[in-house]
């Protein structure tokens, strides 16, 4: 060890280290605060009721399932109407949205900037102001109150960002791989199937992901639109809130259970963004 | 098998703008190998995909085998096209990438499987590696595998951008004299682009050199090493590069560094033809023998040594002359190179001596 201290190199070394405990540091206050919320309704939601809404709160209390068996067992007709929703729009958002950024990054339409700003314009508009046109509609079609619907309007709510996302991957598959496979004697259909849908596969996972959790988490129009039969995941939150009585124990279990499946879905989601971000690397 | 003409072939990206290539007119024989060379920015990778059918052909004409393919799709040529980076589909095997173009065309399973095999074993590419993916391989097999994805298809012609760059000195050395070999003995017809002199001059039984997309000169490596056309060809063909210098004529000659270089009578009469009050001549580093040191008066110019470059075999000399221009480089033996600020005396032939131009650029006859 030397014994001389205070020389220049010591000095940085040690504004260098401040500095990364420093960040370490902002970084886990950050994270704490983001996080705690989500732990407490976590820990709320094993706790019995009587439990819950305490002063000051109890950290040590005998953990429970009986919020989450009453969750469990009023919540069958609303997962499946969520999920229906969200695999099926997810599904066709797909379908639209593949040929749709194909026109858009390997061989652009004309004016394909305007399509691209017209998908995203469509974005633009606060929903609330559509949702009277929105019922009227579902209302002639004899759609309100039905899955069917749903499944179209997250397909419409998706499929920008889709198409936007889908277009980014494809841009980035590189020009002499499509060049070899014309002159390899592909058409447009096998160009498709056998160059850049393998390609992009990843950036494909991702985006379907994406759109997995924000139909999941979809409230607002569901809410307006449906009654019972295709009433959502976040509809039974909502009408877990009783209008007296204790509830903040069966709330936070409803939540978790609505939540667990989109935290599954962005973790996965996480890992297949970063490969799909970084899928270039070919050569 | 087929030979290959470019009939005033242009390609202008933008209105407005110079051709990338501008009527290039180019006959490339059945079997041979031709080189389109150039710096970057020249045209030659344009010339190879409008022969590609990659890029579009606004004016003349190409053929393959006298038949006009100008407007013939790319799939429809007969050709086959090794990329710079190669190109490989990531997610097929490396079999599956060479069979690729044969299933296309309806080549039934087992056909495939034996001429990818035949193309594996053509290139040293072990059995064991066709099932892998192109992300297994080294740089080396890839580069193998584009090659084996081109032959397989047993096309009319090979095209090749610059197929080599991606590989490291070594092994693009290797590389070169397999694919100068593989070629001789396949007797395909290939066109091959490459910014590298010393891949031209050692591959191609032509060598056609461009510059701002207009053809400079065609012709066997030989022939543009000891006859280029004009001054852009003889400073890019040869390593290191030609001395070319420019001077003012006088009687019998050019003034060089204090001393007079004698030009041959062709020269001199052209040179007074066009009423050249200078020109530029150009010296070839292998053409300036060193002389023997000391006064000598039968060499023809005297300059200071500003340093030495030591390739093993031989050293390069950077010798500044009397009238300071631009030094001149000198290649001198390997063994015993004078040392850093002794005074030599370089010898030139006066057949070696090319001189040019200085507003065309053209070769003056000699």
């Amino acid at each position: 060890m030397s014994a001389v201290t205070g020389r220049p190199a010591d000095v940085r070394r040690g504004r260098a280290w401040m500095g990364t405990v420093g960040w370490g540091a902002l970084a886990w206050v950050l994270a704490i605060a983001f996080f705690l919320p989500v732990l407490w309704m976590a820990i709320t939601a094993f706790k019995p009721e009587s439990a819950a809404e305490t002063w000051p709160p109890k950290f040590v209390f005998s953990p429970t399932l009986a919020e989450f068996r009453l969750v469990l067992s009023g919540a069958g007709p609303y997962l499946t109407h969520s999920l229906v929703a969200t695999v099926g729009s997810t599904i066709l958002v797909l379908i639209l949205g593949v040929p749709a950024a194909y026109a858009l990054a390997v061989h652009p339409v004309r004016r394909w900037r305007d399509g691209l700003f017209f998908f995203i314009s469509t974005k633009m508009l606060p929903i609330v102001a559509a949702i009277g046109p929105l019922y009227v509609l579902a209302l002639r079609t004899h759609l309100l109150d039905s899955t069917a619907l749903l499944i179209i309007l997250y397909t419409a709510m998706n499929l920008p960002l889709a198409i936007w996302m889908i277009r980014s991957f494809m841009l980035e598959v590189p020009g002499e791989l499509l060049e070899a496979a014309r002159l390899d004697g592909a058409g447009r259909l096998r160009e498709m199937t056998s160059v850049i849908l393998p390609v992009i596969s990843p950036g494909l996972v991702s985006t379907a992901l994406i759109c997995v959790i924000f139909a999941w988490n979809e409230l607002f129009l569901a809410l307006n639109l449906s009654v019972t039969s295709a009433a959502t995941l976040p509809m039974y939150l909502i009408s877990s809130v009783p209008q007296e009585g204790l509830y903040i124990a069966h709330l936070s279990a409803a939540a978790l259970v609505a939540s667990v499946p989109v935290i599954i879905v962005g973790w996965i989601a996480q890992r297949s963004l970063v490969r799909g971000l970084s899928m270039g690397a070919i050569k | 098998m087929a030979n290959v003409k470019y009939m005033a072939a242009t390609r202008v990206y933008a209105k407005g703008m110079p051709p990338a290539v501008d009527a290039l007119d180019l006959t490339i024989s059945d079997g041979e190998f031709m080189v389109l060379v150039g710096p970057s920015g020249s045209g030659k990778t344009t010339a190879l995909r409008m022969l590609a059918g990659l890029e579009p052909i606004d004016r003349g004409h190409v053929e393959i085998g006298d038949r006009d393919v100008t407007s013939v799709p790319p799939k429809d040529r007969d050709i086959a096209m090794v990329f710079q980076n190669y190109a490989l589909y990531p997610q097929k095997s490396v079999a599956e990438n060479m069979g690729f173009a044969l299933k296309m065309q309806g080549v039934p399973r087992a056909d495939r499987d034996r001429r990818v095999a035949e193309a594996a074993r053509l290139l040293d590419l072990d059995t064991e590696l066709l099932g892998r993916k192109p992300k297994q391989l080294s740089g080396g097999q890839r580069q193998r595998v584009a090659m084996g994805r081109a032959i397989v298809r047993e096309p009319k012609v090979f095209l090749m951008d610059e197929p080599l760059s991606n590989l490291d000195a070594k092994l693009r050395v290797q590389t070169r004299s397999q694919i100068a070999e593989l070629q001789r003995r396949l007797g395909v017809t290939t066109v091959y682009v490459t910014h590298d002199q010393v891949e031209a001059m050692t591959m191609g039984h032509r060598v056609a050199v461009l510059r701002d997309g207009q053809l400079q000169q065609c012709a066997s490596p030989r022939e543009l090493y000891e006859n280029p056309v004009n001054q852009f060809v003889a400073g890019f063909i040869g390593s290191p590069a030609m001395n070319l210098q420019n001077v003012p004529v006088t009687d019998g000659g050019v003034r060089l560094g204090g001393s007079v270089l004698p030009l041959p009578d062709a020269v001199r009469a052209a040179a007074a033809k066009a009423d050249l009050r200078e020109l530029i001549v150009g010296i070839r580093p292998e053409h300036m023998h060193l002389a023997a040191t000391g006064a000598d008066d039968t060499a023809e110019l005297h300059g200071e040594v500003m340093l030495v470059e030591e390739l093993g075999a031989d050293a390069l000399l950077h010798i500044r002359l009397p009238d300071g221009g631009t030094p001149v480089v000198a290649r001198a033996e390997g063994r015993r190179p004078p040392a850093q600020g002794q005074a030599v005396n370089l010898h030139v032939q006066t057949q070696d001596i090319f001189a040019f131009d200085p507003s065309t650029g053209a070769r003056l006859a000699g």
